[in-house]
């Protein structure tokens, strides 16, 4: 049997009566993963993060995180979770060392023991050196890394990240991603939101694909690459793309995939090779002009598109669903 | 559980990070100081020689007349900031941080709230030593300057309390800095902190008389300056007010307030952090 650490079921949860954030969904997986909870803006990662941390009552469901119910005895869940939201939520006039301290004060450590683990963690996420500087002059990425630092001043059993590396440069994203896989080899499991596909990827064991509050799929990286079928071919072209989609109609095992915004029309290629002669073959009888065409592993951009019908980067509603924090 | 030690901890350590906020942030303090000081400035030279003819001649001047109400004012003024101070909280992530850990439920509001105090407490000072440079003098001794000092910061903690809940209502700064100062023009110029009300149309001066903002002047008036200003204010006098009257009514008001908006407020909390 393996051990589950988070466990949600059948989780509903509606804002102001009319909007679904949470729609009848359930997660679960076992210690020591990364679980990566993938989707657009507005899919419900942020709700579901704050039911499974304590900060949300949901309409109905239960939840339990490290054997605890989330819902019914959250102060016991609290001593179990370490949480980093989406902003960096530390204090800019403090310095990064007080921060920690005062992290580590409430959660009852004495005033020596929460210096002693402020200085383990400073040195475990490299900030060190900007210790005793006040948090206003740090950067993004080091404010983020601070706040991922106060996140396991508690030891937490189970980490929960929202979307960890959002609006952050890439090299600190490196830097983050390798502390991040660093916690899980000692041990922590790991829920992480992300709007990235590559960080997905790149991260979680397991990835659980998350549109309209419903969990649409769920897999390793691997596992959902291979639900779009394979390879696929994406042509890029300055021409109409319906008639491309027309004209590849034919051809795909499935309806074409079209990306406005790129200008790119998508097909799975169960031949592969074979598959795209005859794609250039098509596209050429029919007078379309080609910028560039390729045969390419499936991406877990794809995936999304497959598995939804639209890509990652729209959300299905203009409005926001993610809480009712104004931003 | 968190015990009941621990939680009087938690409310030490969230009183501490707001008052260093005051305290390390050089233009926070620099305005929460200034404004409060040039209005003391700006009422004594601009409105000061017209008052002073509507005022009775036993204050002397008018700066007399005006520092126990203008302290009263500036708690009110003061409260504000705890609505600010929180829905910034909120926005930055900081509130749900806190709500994450296992810490007393209660420490964040009333850390909020005492830390406050500690600011009012410094302008107050600072007010007060730039009155007695231009001519203020308590004429009841220190003893009794101290006393209408700490009813003044104890209103302004009860005031705290309905700024926390409206901030939590609203959520964000900027409107909490709009809903704030909604109630509280009202109840500081429709009051006794700038005139006597006996200058005001009698269905305003009915208001200004009762409400809790003209009782806590009253009071400070009563402490600082002694009998002699019950004596020369006829409403008071009408309705055979003494200094110890007064003080009773000022503490009422106080716990009053609290009682009343402090489960509001952490109500509010409560939901507004979902």
């Amino acid at each position: 049997m393996t051990d589950t650490i988070v466990q949600a079921e059948h989780i509903v949860h509606t804002f102001g009566g009319t909007i679904k954030a949470l729609d009848d969904i359930s997660v679960s997986f076992e210690r020591g993963i990364i679980y990566g909870l993938l989707g657009p803006n507005g899919a419900g990662k942020t709700t579901l993060i704050r039911v499974l941390t304590t900060l949300l009552k949901p309409d109905s469901g239960s939840a339990s995180v490290a054997g605890v119910d989330v819902i019914h005895n959250p102060t016991g869940a609290r001593e179990k979770i370490g949480l980093a939201g989406q902003n960096a939520a530390v204090d800019g006039y403090q310095t990064g060392r007080e921060n920690l301290i005062m992290v580590g004060r409430l959660y009852n450590l004495s005033k020596k023991q929460a210096k002693e683990r402020a200085d383990d963690v400073l040195e475990r996420i490299n900030l060190t050196d900007a210790a005793n500087r006040q948090v206003l002059t740090y950067s993004g990425g080091m404010k983020r890394r601070l706040d991922l630092a106060a996140s396991i001043v508690g030891h937490p059993e189970v980490l929960f990240l929202d979307e960890p590396t959002t609006g952050i440069d890439p090299r600190s994203r490196l830097g983050l991603w390798e502390i991040i896989n660093e916690l899980v080899a000692d041990g922590t499991t790991l829920l992480l939101t992300t709007q990235y596909l590559e960080e997905a990827d790149r991260l979680a064991n397991r990835i659980g694909v998350i549109d309209q509050g419903k969990l649409i799929a769920e897999g390793t990286a691997n596992e959902l690459k291979t639900q779009v079928g394979g390879d696929v071919i994406e042509i890029h072209t300055d021409d109409e793309l319906a008639t491309v989609v027309e004209t590849l109609r034919g051809v795909a095992a499935s309806e074409p995939i079209v990306d406005q915004g790129r200008k790119t029309v998508t097909i799975p290629a169960p031949r592969a090779a074979a598959s795209l002669l005859e794609a250039v073959r098509v596209l050429d009888d029919a007078g379309i002009e080609v910028h560039d065409v390729a045969l390419r592993r499936p991406t877990l951009d794809d995936v999304f598109l497959t598995l939804t019908g639209h890509a990652t980067e729209e959300a299905p509603k203009p409005e926001k669903q993610k809480g009712r924090r104004a931003r | 559980m968190t015990t009941l030690s621990q939680t009087a901890t938690h409310i030490g350590i969230i009183t501490r990070r707001n008052v260093l906020r005051n305290i390390r942030l050089p233009q926070l303090l620099l305005f929460s100081t200034v404004q409060p000081v040039m209005f003391l400035l700006l009422f004594n030279y601009v409105f000061g020689g017209s008052i002073a003819q509507a005022i009775p001649p036993v204050f002397g001047s008018y700066i007399n007349f005006l520092l126990p109400g203008i302290i009263i004012q500036n708690v009110v003024f003061g409260a504000t900031a705890t609505s600010i101070g929180l829905t910034e909280d909120l926005q930055g992530g900081v509130i749900d941080r806190f709500r994450s850990l296992p810490m007393a439920r209660s420490a964040v509001l009333a850390g909020r709230t005492f830390a406050d105090i500690w600011r009012s407490g410094f302008v107050i000072t600072l007010m007060t030593a730039v009155a007695y440079l231009i001519g203020f003098r308590p004429l009841n001794g220190f003893f009794s300057l101290v006393l209408a000092v700490a009813l003044a910061l104890g209103f302004g903690y009860s005031m705290s309390w309905v700024m926390a809940w409206i901030g939590l209502k609203v959520k964000t700064p900027e409107a909490a800095q709009s809903a704030g100062f909604l109630p509280v023009f009202p109840l500081t110029f429709a009051s006794s902190v700038f005139v006597p009300t006996s200058s005001m149309p009698s269905w305003l001066a009915a208001f200004a008389e009762n409400q809790p903002v003209s009782v806590l002047a009253n009071t400070a008036r009563a402490l600082i300056l002694g009998d002699a200003y019950i004596q020369s204010d006829p409403s008071l006098v009408a309705s055979g007010a003494t200094t110890g009257s007064l003080v009773l009514l000022s503490l009422a008001w106080i716990v009053g307030i609290v009682v009343v908006a402090a489960p509001l407020a952490v109500r509010s909390y409560r939901k507004t952090a979902e």
